[in-house]
Formats: C-alpha cells, sequence, structure tokens
C-alpha cells in the first residue's frame, strides 16, 4: 500500500527531533547543510513547528544558510492556511529554501488582492501563493442550467485577484487549481452534465490556464494531487465546516511539500542526475554472488517484471533530460553484464553517462560522479535498497536526496517519483536532448582506494558478528556459499554436503562459519574458512577462504582471523600457510592475505602465491563489532 | 490519558509549564486561542487516531470531555 500523504520516502524524525531542534545554534558548521538534513523527515504537526522555530531563530542572527536560498512567501487563500503554514518552513527548507512566510488573512483574498498598504505586500515577498477552494469559486451547488453564469464569475473572481495582486507585486505567482470534491449527484453523469460540482470544477481548472497564463502565474496541481490521494481523504468536511480548511489535516505536509518543491524548481533547485543502485534495485539478485543467470529482471514473473517498471521510469527521466548514473559495489566488469548481455534489461551501457563500480564507498562515488558531471552533489538522487548505504551516503553528503525504499520493489518507481526531485516548471527540447548530449560511453570517474574514514560510519550500523565451527544446521548453507562464491574466494576449491559434514567431525581441521548482523539487516552466514592441521607439525594450511560480497568493507575478514588465530593458539599452531590461487572472476582478492598482515613467500608465473604467518607475532585488530562470538 | 494530552497539548503550545486539569477549559490556559485550539484538535487527533465530529468539537467544554471523547472512540 501506498500513503503518497506519508510521504513514506523521507525516513522518520527521531524522537528526539524537537530537543535536537533547540540544541541548534547558528554557530553549528555547516549550518545551512545540517538544516536541509534536519528537513529531510518526515515530522508531524509539532515538529514541524518546532524547526520553524529553530530556522526563524537561526535567521534571526544573520548567519549565513548557504546552500539554503532565502526566500519571502506570501501565502494567501480562501480558507484557513495556518496548518499549511506551519507545515511550510521545514518543507522548504527540505528542497533547500530558508523561507520567511507572510500569512494573509482568513478571508481577506480580495480585499488583500485589492488593498497596497496591507501587511503581506509590505513584506516584499518573492513568490505568493494563492489558493482557491471550489466554495469560495461559487461550485457549492449543482447549476441546473448549466452553470455558466457561475463559471464565468468564479474566472472573473480569480483575474481580479490576480490582476490585483500584481498591480501590487512583482513577485512569481503560485495558483492552485481545484479538487474535486467526493460524492456524486447523478453517479456516472456527473462528468457529462454541465452544472454538476465535478463539471464546474473541472471546466474551471481547464479555464484555469490562460488566466494563470497572463501573470506568468504557475499553477499548483492541487487536483492531481487530491486525485491521487483519494478526494475522499483530502476534503474533510469536519475540518471545513470547523474552521474552514480546505484539506485534511494530515495532507498538510505533503502539500507544503508540493509546493516547496515548485518554489525551489523555480529557484533552479529541481535536480539532476539519477544515480541507481544495481544489485535489488535495478534487477532481483546480486550479481557477484548469482551470476547473470540468475539474477530476476525481465518480463515471465513479477519479481522480474517489478524491477523493469523501475527501469522504465528511469529511461523516462533519461527522456526528459535527467542524467542517469550507475553506483555499484561490484567488480565494474562483472556489474556492466547485465547491461551488456541480459535480454531481460531495458537499461543498456549507453543510456549510462557515469559508470561506477567498484569497493569503494558509495558517497566518495557520488562526489566522483558529481565531478565527472560538472553538477553539484545537491543535483544528485541516489537510489539503493540497501538501508546501510543510504544511511552512509546521507551522513557524508547530506545534500544527496536519498530516499526510503520499502521492502517491495514494486513500489519503487512510485516512491522516486512521488518525492518529486525533478520538478520542474517548463520542458523544453534542450531538456530532451540533454542525455544525448552527455556522451553515451559509460564513464568512469577515477576514485581512491580509501578516501573516506569509515570508522564512525562503521560503529554506526551496530553490527553484530558470530563465529562458530561448522555445525550440522549450518552446513546446507556451508556449503551452497562454498560452491557458489567466486569472487571472494582464495582458492575457489569446491565440496560438496557430505565432505563439508565430514571436515565439522574432523579433529585435525579447523572450520569456522561466521553471520553477520546490523541494525538494518540480519545477512545470516557470510564467510567460511576452512583450516588442515599439520599433525606433523605446528603448521596450518587455510585450505578455503570465501565470504559474500555483500559484506565487504565492514572489517568482518579481520574479525574472522582475530578468531582463527586464537583457535589456532589453542591447538597449539605457530604457523599458518595461505595461498592466493587466482582464477577469471577472483581477481579482487589478490592482495587479501597481504592487507591482512601475512608474508608473501612466493609467487608463481601464473600468479599463485604463498603466505606464512606467525601466529606468535600477530596483534589483534580493532574491529566494530557487538559481542564477538568466538568458536 | 490526561498526561498524555497535556503533553499533546504542552508540544503545542510550545510551553512545558501548562498544567492540566479536567475541569480546565481553553480559556483557562494562556496561548489557547482559536488558531491553537485548531492545532491542538488536530494534534490530539492524530497522536489518538481519533476523528471528532463538527457537534462533538462544539460542545466539548473542558478538558474531561475532551478525554471521555476520546476514550468513548477507542
Amino acid at each position: 500500500m501506498f500513503n503518497l500523504w506519508e510521504m513514506p520516502w523521507l525516513p522518520v524524525a527521531p524522537a528526539d527531533f524537537r530537543q535536537r531542534c533547540k540544541a541548534f545554534t547558528e554557530s553549528e558548521p555547516k549550518l545551512g547543510e545540517r538544516l536541509i538534513a534536519l528537513a529531510a523527515q518526515r515530522a508531524d504537526s509539532a515538529q514541524s513547528r518546532a524547526f520553524a522555530k529553530l530556522l526563524a531563530r537561526v535567521h534571526a542572527t544573520g548567519t549565513s544558510l548557504d546552500p539554503m536560498a532565502p526566500m519571502r512567501i506570501a501565502v494567501l487563500g480562501s480558507g484557513t492556511l495556518d496548518i499549511l503554514a506551519d507545515a511550510l518552513p521545514i518543507a522548504c527548507a527540505r528542497h533547500g529554501i530558508a523561507a520567511t512566510l507572510t500569512l494573509g488573512e482568513y478571508d481577506q483574498l480580495v480585499q488583500t488582492a485589492l488593498t497596497p498598504g496591507c501587511a503581506v505586500w509590505a513584506s516584499k515577498p518573492e513568490v505568493i501563493f494563492v489558493q482557491f477552494d471550489h466554495h469560495w469559486l461559487g461550485f457549492d451547488r449543482f447549476a441546473a442550467d448549466g452553470g455558466a453564469a457561475e463559471a464565468s464569475e468564479a474566472e472573473d473572481r480569480v483575474d481580479t485577484v490576480l490582476a490585483g495582486i500584481r498591480r501590487n507585486s512583482e513577485a512569481h505567482i503560485i495558483v492552485t487549481n481545484v479538487a474535486v470534491p467526493p460524492g456524486a449527484l447523478f453517479g456516472n453523469l456527473d462528468r457529462a452534465i454541465s452544472g454538476t460540482i465535478r463539471r464546474l470544477v473541472n471546466d474551471f481548472n481547464q479555464a484555469l490556464e490562460p488566466i494563470a497564463g497572463r501573470y506568468g502565474a504557475t499553477i499548483l496541481d492541487v487536483a492531481g494531487l487530491a486525485e491521487q490521494i483519494g478526494t475522499g481523504h483530502w476534503c474533510d468536511p469536519v475540518l471545513w465546516h470547523q474552521y474552514k480548511i480546505p484539506f485534511a489535516a494530515n495532507c498538510a505536509p505533503v502539500l507544503a511539500d508540493t509546493l516547496a518543491r515548485a518554489i525551489a524548481a523555480g529557484r533552479g533547485k529541481g535536480r539532476k542526475c539519477l544515480v541507481l543502485d544495481c544489485d535489488n534495485t535495478l534487477w532481483g539478485g546480486v550479481i557477484g554472488d548469482d551470476g547473470i543467470d540468475s539474477i530476476r529482471v525481465g518480463t515471465g514473473d513479477g519479481e522480474s517484471e517489478s524491477f523493469l517498471a523501475i527501469q522504465r521510469l528511469a529511461l523516462d527521466y533519461r527522456d526528459r533530460g535527467v542524467i542517469l548514473a550507475v553506483c555499484s559495489k561490484n567488480d565494474d566488469q562483472v556489474a556492466i553484464e547485465p547491461f551488456r548481455d541480459h535480454e531481460g534489461m531495458l537499461l543498456r551501457e549507453g543510456h549510462i553517462a557515469v559508470f561506477q563500480a567498484n569497493w569503494t564507498d558509495k558517497a566518495t562515488n557520488l562526489e566522483a560522479i558529481a565531478r565527472t558531471l560538472n553538477i553539484g552533489v545537491d543535483a544528485l538522487v541516489f537510489l539503493d535498497d540497501n538501508a546501510a548505504e543510504r544511511a552512509q551516503v546521507r551522513a557524508a553528503l547530506p545534500l544527496v536526496a536519498v530516499p526510503e525504499l520499502p521492502a517491495d520493489p514494486a513500489y519503487y518507481p512510485l516512491y522516486l517519483s512521488s518525492a518529486g526531485y525533478f520538478e520542474a516548471l517548463s520542458f523544453s527540447d534542450e531538456d530532451s536532448n540533454r542525455a544525448a548530449s552527455y556522451a553515451a560511453n559509460a564513464q568512469r570517474a577515477k576514485v581512491m582506494e580509501t578516501a573516506r574514514d569509515l570508522g564512525s560510519y562503521l560503529d554506526a550500523l551496530g553490527m553484530s558478528i558470530a563465529i562458530r565451527a561448522f555445525d550440522p544446521p549450518g552446513i546446507t548453507r556451508i556449503s551452497q556459499l562454498i560452491n557458489k562464491s567466486n569472487q571472494f574466494n582464495l582458492t575457489t576449491r569446491r565440496y560438496n554436503e557430505a565432505e563439508v559434514r565430514a571436515f565439522a567431525n574432523n579433529s585435525a581441521m579447523i572450520t569456522m562459519q561466521t553471520c553477520l548482523k546490523d541494525k538494518f539487516t540480519d545477512f545470516g552466514m557470510i564467510g567460511v574458512v576452512i583450516g588442515r592441521l599439520d599433525p606433523q607439525s605446528d603448521v596450518m594450511e587455510i585450505d578455503s577462504w570465501l565470504m559474500s560480497c555483500r559484506v565487504l568493507g565492514r572489517k568482518v575478514e579481520h574479525a574472522m582471523l582475530n578468531a582463527l588465530i586464537e583457535n589456532a593458539r589453542a591447538r597449539n599452531v605457530a604457523t599458518i600457510r595461505s595461498f592466493y590461487l587466482p582464477t577469471a572472476k577472483n581477481g579482487m582478492v589478490a592482495d587479501f592475505f597481504d592487507s591482512l598482515g601475512f608474508r608473501r613467500t612466493a609467487e608463481a608465473s601464473d600468479g599463485a602465491r604463498t603466505y606464512l604467518l606467525d601466529v606468535n607475532d600477530f596483534v589483534s585488530f580493532d574491529v566494530p563489532f557487538k559481542q564477538p562470538d568466538q568458536l | 490519558m490526561l498526561e498524555v494530552i497535556t503533553s499533546t497539548i504542552r508540544d503545542e503550545l510550545d510551553d512545558d509549564t501548562v498544567m492540566l486539569t479536567p475541569e480546565t477549559s481553553a480559556s483557562d490556559v494562556e496561548g489557547w486561542d482559536s488558531l491553537a485550539h485548531v492545532r491542538i484538535m488536530v494534534a490530539i487527533e492524530e497522536r489518538f487516531g481519533v476523528h471528532f465530529s463538527n457537534s462533538e468539537i462544539t460542545s466539548m467544554k473542558n478538558v474531561g470531555e475532551l478525554i471521555a471523547l476520546i476514550e468513548s472512540k477507542r
């Protein structure tokens, strides 16, 4: 279920949001960025007002709110708009606008428009928002004679208001169209019979286009918004009768967000580039682990089709001028293969302007993408199914838009498109040709190997790890990993379940299976080590060391080595010997044992390497896990 | 229930010193004007997941009646 008014693409604000607002001072470094990050959350009415207070407080100190653009906004309307005004500062901040609001007086729309001296004009607004509802327009009743007089009067009223505003101000006007109230008089015929409220409102909305055009006004499509939410939800008769509020209270935040986007688009703050993760975002499965024949995308089953839908949306974005990029944690050649060779894919290499598939963190890659395209990181939208990756990017680059995604990929398109990151006020030939103007060669931007200190990010993931010997419940999954792992596999030795079971029972072997959890995901079993003890000496040989690619860069391997050494010491092992046996797919682990402090003792012409490690010389690694569980 | 309502109203009035009893009415509380009333009613509906009718809103005289009304809807 998709509840648009809940804005599910925004993470929920923490319970201490209001305390955080109070604790903010104008001497915060990167104040503007921090405010934007604070605003990129779903806030209830009290939280929105706490944010508005914070904004007013720091604004009054005169401190620069860069990169937020300050803007004076007047809010005029036929109804009571206070709860909309309450939600507007946080919505504007989310889109990079530091808003100062002046609210017109209730039920004074015409008077305000026609009176030069009133407070609204004295505030010198730069944007004027004008809201109408169907009651004010005179569409309260069925017009049995067809409603021509009512329609004409409504159009005149609107024209009078807009003309009056224009005489008093040069500001940009954003005017709403009108939601069709729910209910029907005839039923199916309401659409066809002139004079029904449905017809009066629909005809008015059409007539509004040229009227707005006369004043250079933008139309905010409230009718469309109400339709998506459901007009039965949008129009709350109790709130209207009691307070003259023309929409349901819980719709105020999304209406504010819709308005904020239009305002931001007018300031050129609509975003320009959609960066896509691959695994479980563009296709079902993990290409590095599952291989091109097992990822799910295309026609033929529901899951595969749901991934086609997000690819279709990405291509539509490209056709309207949004640049597409890819950012994936994979070997480049592994990640590009589906774009080249998988028949089910719609996205092809030629659609992607910048293609980043490597093992460096995503924030660093996003910066590289922005640099390559010569745009700011504030022009990027990053789509990734992985909550840990989203958290890393949000923490490192608060100006990148990172929508939450649901567990079910069928809803990805709605989450992305409803967030409205690419709001625009116009569409030109230049826009539709933009994608082609970026050479369709899927450029790679250079990134350094370890560009970012990930320490606090890893701690914030709240990871816990459990390492134990092979046991009967684990045998199936262990055998699966042994037989499927190609990339993060040092020796690529394959064993069947019977053999794996025998290892578990063999006292001359040390076996380890590693399970990982973080606060977002339970990864299950993701690492295997098999060691053989030599009865004639104090040497242990690592027969196999393999891991899932999903958990790289988290120091899991360091924790595994700590555990292996402890085990080795308990068995009086003095030396550990290990090997790297190169294959077409495991190039990424060529330096693995070197990076763990093993001494390389031999290298053959085909790239095979032998290593030794002295157990007594080994110093435990610092690892970011809670309660490591040792053998 | 009185505690939750008190905390909701304190949030909306942004005043942690507000004290409520079942006999308290809007006119007894500084800052609880008609605009604050809209916000408080909306926040209470949000917090408790209830929806008041026009006659209920109009006839509510004090906090005690508000509590009774909410409880009748749950």
